[in-house]
């Protein structure tokens, strides 16, 4: 039977490549993968409050999750995942608190792990614009 | 160390959250500027509201 061959999508970009690359660059650098995609301004601004929130969590003595041993802690550290090459970094220089301590310090563990999910949401966001889903 | 007030916590927790939510929620430039202002005022509003709310139940 023959078979004909399926029309490109309209609304689709013109890139071609690794589709999950923008996905992929996005998590690693927050606002890398609109950059891929040539939405400056958009990756610029998602940069700046991504790095800022997780740098501002960092200076109000924030704390990194590096374990799991409760449901609390594993969530945290899902979502401190989620930024990326920041939270690898973070980790390798011994950044942020080893323990809370201060009302402020509360605050900025939740402002990591806020900057982490805000990062997973913009990646997915770039692979929506990179599919075609999203203009 | 950077140590802010609560509330000032609160503002810059909802202009980086807001900004994120609007560029990522809506298609045009305009309507992202909306809609981030839009969670933005709903962010800083709830807050003030659950704080007056809290401060009443303490009482």
């Amino acid at each position: 039977m023959a078979s004909t061959p399926n029309k490109p999508n309209a609304a689709a970009p013109a890139q071609q490549g690794f589709i999950f690359l923008p996905l992929i660059a996005g998590w690693l650098v927050p606002g890398a993968g609109h950059f891929l995609l040539r939405k400056w301004w958009r990756g610029t601004l998602l940069a700046i409050s991504i790095v800022c929130m997780f740098a501002l969590g960092l200076a109000m003595q924030g704390r990194l999750y590096a374990n799991a041993h409760d449901i609390l802690e594993m969530l945290g550290l899902l979502g401190d995942l989620g930024s990326g090459l920041l939270y690898i970094v973070g980790r390798v220089m011994g950044l942020g608190a080893d323990s809370i301590q201060l009302t402020v310090a509360d605050w900025g563990t939740r402002f990591i792990v806020v900057a982490g999910l805000l990062n997973i949401i913009a990646a997915v966001d770039a692979h929506n614009l990179r599919t075609g889903r999203k203009s | 160390m950077f140590t802010p007030s609560h509330f000032t916590a609160v503002l810059l927790f909802s202009l980086f959250a807001s900004t994120v939510f609007g560029i990522t929620q809506r298609d045009t430039p305009q309507r992202m500027f909306r809609y981030g202002l839009y969670c933005f005022g709903l962010f800083v509003g709830s807050v003030i509201v659950l704080s007056w709310v809290m401060y009443l139940i303490a009482r």
